[in-house]
C-alpha cells in the first residue's frame, strides 16, 4: 500500500481502526488532542463509537465498561490526564480487561508544560496505581512504529487480557511522517466470548470485577497476575540494537524518539571513526534486561540518554547488575537534546574510558 | 394451595449481607422483579457501586460489573454505547453517586445516556460506618458530624433528582421511597417505567429511592421507617420530576 503523510496522533487513531478498534473514549489534552479530533471524524464513518468523556477519570472507567462487554477500545491522553486514569488502570488490570491506552507525554511535574518529554517512564513501567499489577508498555520511535505498535498493543492486550500502554512523546504525536498501514486481519476481540458481559441468555451470569474480599482469594489473584506477567516477560520482549556489530567502547541506551536522535549522533561519530553502540528497548515493560546486558558487555562504559532526569537508568543498572559505570545525559521540560548535545556527552563518556 | 410469594428470577438465591431492616434488600427485590417481568434478564448488564451494595453483582441474576467508587455511570456509558441493544442499569448509593461520582452522573444524564440509574438515598455512608453523605439531613448526626450536620459548614443536602432535572436533555427523573409496602409497590412501578423507557431507547432514566440505614442511624427498623417519613419526605418529595413526554424541541414545558 502507498505511504501516506500523517501526523503521529492521527496515525495512531487510524492504526487503532485498522486493528479493529472502533470505540474511543477520551478527553482533550495537548499534545494528543488530534487523536480524539481525528477519531471524532473517522469513527462515525466506520460505524464506531466516539465519546468525549467529562474527564480522564471517567474515560478510564468508560473503557472498563466497553472492554467489559467484549469490545476493542482505545483511550489516549497526555501526562496529567494519565495521572487521572490511574484509578481506572488499576481496576482494568485487576479485572484483566484488554484495553489500549496511549500516553503522548509532555513535561511535568504538575501542569508542567505542553512540549515533548519522556517524564512518565517510571509512572508507566513501575507502578502507575495502587496494588500489584503490570502493564505492558511499548515505546515507538517513529510515526511508523507508533502505527505498528498501536496495532501490536491491541493484539497483546487480547492475548493476555491485560491493559497495554503505548508511550510516545509530544514529538511523535505532533510530527508528520510518511506511514504505511499494514493489512491486519481483524476478527472479534479474542476470547471475549469466554468472559465478557454479553447478556446471560443461555448461560449463567458473569461478572467483571476486581473485588476479592477473601484474603486468600485475593492473594491467589495476585499470584495469577504475577504468573501472567512472567509469561509476558518470557515471550514479548522487543528491542533494537543499532551499530552493535563489532567493537565499541560506549553503549548508548535510549528509548522512543530520543533514541532516534542518538542514532544520528552515532552516525556522525562513526564518520569520525568513533564506534558507539545503541540499545533501544521497544517494550520498556517487560524491559529486555538480558538483551541490554549482552549489548553492554562489549562496552567499557554506558551512557543513558533521555528526555527526563534519568528515569530509565535504574533499569539499565538492573540489566548490567552494577557491572558498568553509567553516565546520564538528558533534558526535561520540553528541551529536546540535539544531535550535537548527544555527541558532546558521548565524547565526555568516552573520555572517562581513557580513550 | 395458592402460591402468593416466590423467589424472583431477577435475583440469585444467595442470602444478602444487608443489616436487618435495611431497605437495600427490598430495593434489590423490586429491581429484580422488574428485570424478570420485562423478560430482559438475559440481555441486561448491571453495574454495582462501592458502598453497602458493593456485592450487588452477586445478587442480581444477570451479567454484572463491579465499578470503582462513583464511576458506575461511566462504566455504564462504555457498556451501553458499545452494546445499545442491551439493557444497562447502575445501582448506586448517595456517597457513590452524589459525592465522589457527581461528575459522572451529571454528564451521563446530560449526554442522555440511555441506561437506568437506581439511586439509593439513605442520607448516610452506610458501608464505611455512618459518615456524612451529601444527602445527610440538616442537624443529622453522623460519625463525621457528631454534633449534627452544620449547614453553614457542610451546606444543605443535595436534591439530586431535582438537580438533574434542570438539564435540558430529555430524561425520566423520579423519586420514590421504600419505607412502606405501599411506597415500595409504587417504587416498582416507577422502576419498571424507567426500564421501559430505556428499552424503547427514549432517554436517560433516573429513579431516586429513599432508603433506610437502621444501623448507622442508630434506630430500629420500625423507627427508621418513621424517621424517613418524618425527616426525609418533606425535604425529598416523591413523584415524577421530569418526564420525556414534557420535552418540546429544546425546551421543557414548565421549565
Ligand atoms: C476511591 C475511594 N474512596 C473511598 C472509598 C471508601 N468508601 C467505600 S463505600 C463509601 C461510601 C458509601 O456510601 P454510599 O454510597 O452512601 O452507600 P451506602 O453504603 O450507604 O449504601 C466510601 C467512602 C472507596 N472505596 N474508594
Ligand atoms: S450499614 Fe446501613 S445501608 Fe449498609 S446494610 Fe447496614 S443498614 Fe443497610
Amino acid at each position: 500500500m502507498a505511504k501516506v503523510l500523517m501526523k503521529g496522533n492521527e496515525a495512531i487513531g487510524e492504526a487503532a481502526i485498522r486493528a479493529g478498534c472502533i470505540h474511543f473514549f477520551g478527553y482533550p489534552i495537548t499534545p494528543q488532542s488530534e487523536v480524539p479530533e481525528y477519531l471524532a471524524k473517522r469513527l462515525p464513518e466506520v460505524g464506531g463509537v466516539f465519546v468525549q468523556a467529562e474527564s480522564e477519570v471517567a474515560a478510564s472507567n468508560m473503557i472498563y465498561g466497553a472492554a467489559g462487554v467484549g469490545m476493542r477500545v482505545l483511550t489516549t491522553s497526555s501526562s496529567p490526564g494519565i495521572s487521572l486514569m490511574a484509578e481506572g488502570v488499576s481496576y482494568l488490570a485487576g479485572a484483566e480487561l484488554p484495553v489500549v491506552i496511549v500516553n503522548i507525554m509532555r513535561g511535568g511535574p504538575g501542569l508542567g508544560g505542553i512540549l515533548p518529554s519522556q517524564g512518565d517512564y517510571l509512572q508507566a513501567t513501575k507502578g502507575m496505581a495502587h496494588g500489584d499489577f503490570d502493564l505492558i508498555v511499548l515505546a515507538p520511535s517513529s510515526v511508523q512504529e507508533a502505527v505498528d505498535l498501536t496495532i501490536r498493543a491491541f493484539q497483546l492486550a487480547e492475548k493476555y487480557r491485560n491493559p497495554v500502554m503505548v508511550v510516545g512523546d509530544g514529538m511523535i504525536g505532533q510530527m508528520m511522517e510518511p506511514v504505511d498501514f499494514p493489512e491486519v486481519e481483524v476478527g472479534p476481540p479474542l476470547a471475549a466470548d469466554d468472559w465478557a458481559l454479553t447478556g446471560c441468555e443461555g448461560r449463567s451470569p458473569r461478572d467483571v470485577n476486581s473485588l476479592f474480599l477473601d484474603a486468600n482469594d485475593l492473594h491467589n489473584h495476585n499470584v495469577k497476575l504475577k504468573d501472567k506477567f512472567a509469561v509476558i516477560t518470557e515471550n514479548e520482549q522487543e528491542w533494537e540494537l543499532y551499530s552493535c556489530e563489532g567493537e565499541y567502547d560506549v553503549l548508548v541506551t535510549s528509548f522512543g524518539m530520543m533514541a532516534r536522535i542518538c542514532k544520528t549522533a552515532i552516525d556522525v561519530l562513526a564518520e569520525e571513526g568513533i564506534k558507539v553502540g545503541l540499545f533501544r528497548p521497544i517494550t520498556i515493560k517487560p524491559y529486555p534486561y538480558d538483551a541490554c546486558r549482552e549489548a553492554a558487555q562489549k562496552a567499557k562504559r554506558l551512557l543513558c540518554v533521555e528526555m527526563n532526569m534519568g528515569q530509565m537508568i535504574q533499569d539499565v543498572q538492573l540489566a548490567t547488575r552494577g557491572a558498568k559505570e553509567i553516565d546520564f545525559f538528558g533534558k526535561a521540560g520540553g528541551v529536546i537534546p540535539s544531535v550535537e548535545d548527544v555527541i558532546q556527552s558521548v565524547r565526555e563518556t568516552l573520555a572517562k574510558t581513557g580513550k | 394451595m395458592k402460591k402468593i410469594f416466590a423467589y424472583t428470577d431477577g435475583l440469585t438465591r444467595l442470602p444478602t449481607h444487608y443489616c436487618p431492616g435495611c431497605t437495600h434488600g427490598v430495593i434489590h427485590r423490586v429491581v429484580g422483579e422488574v428485570i424478570d417481568e420485562l423478560g430482559i434478564r438475559g440481555t441486561t448488564v448491571g453495574v454495582a457501586p462501592v458502598g453497602c451494595a458493593v456485592l450487588a453483582y452477586k445478587y442480581f441474576n444477570c451479567d454484572m460489573f463491579e465499578a470503582s467508587h462513583g464511576r458506575a455511570p461511566a462504566v455504564a456509558t462504555g457498556a451501553k454505547r458499545c452494546r445499545p441493544e442491551m439493557s444497562v442499569f447502575t445501582y448506586q448509593g448517595d456517597g457513590d453517586l452524589a459525592s465522589i461520582g457527581m461528575a459522572e452522573i451529571v454528564h451521563a444524564a446530560n449526554r442522555g445516556e440511555k441506561f437506568t440509574v437506581i439511586f439509593v438515598n439513605n442520607a448516610i455512608y452506610g458501608m464505611t460506618g455512618g459518615q456524612m453523605a451529601p444527602t445527610t439531613m440538616p442537624n443529622q448526626r453522623s460519625t463525621t458530624t457528631p454534633f449534627g450536620r452544620d449547614v453553614n459548614l457542610a451546606g444543605y443536602p443535595i436534591r439530586v433528582a431535582e438537580m438533574l432535572s434542570t438539564l435540558t436533555t430529555p430524561a425520566y427523573v423520579s423519586r420514590v421511597s421504600s419505607h412502606t409496602a405501599e411506597q415500595t409497590v409504587r417504587a416498582k412501578e416507577v422502576i419498571k417505567k424507567a426500564f421501559q423507557y430505556q428499552i424503547a431507547g427514549t432517554c436517560f432514566t433516573f429513579v431516586e429511592v429513599l432508603s433506610t440505614c437502621p444501623t448507622n442511624w442508630g434506630l430500629s427498623p420500625r423507627e427508621s421507617n418513621k424517621w424517613l417519613e418524618k425527616e426525609m419526605l418533606p425535604y425529598y418529595p416523591l413523584g415524577d420530576i421530569k418526564r420525556p413526554e414534557d420535552f418540546e424541541g429544546g425546551q421543557h414545558a414548565g421549565n
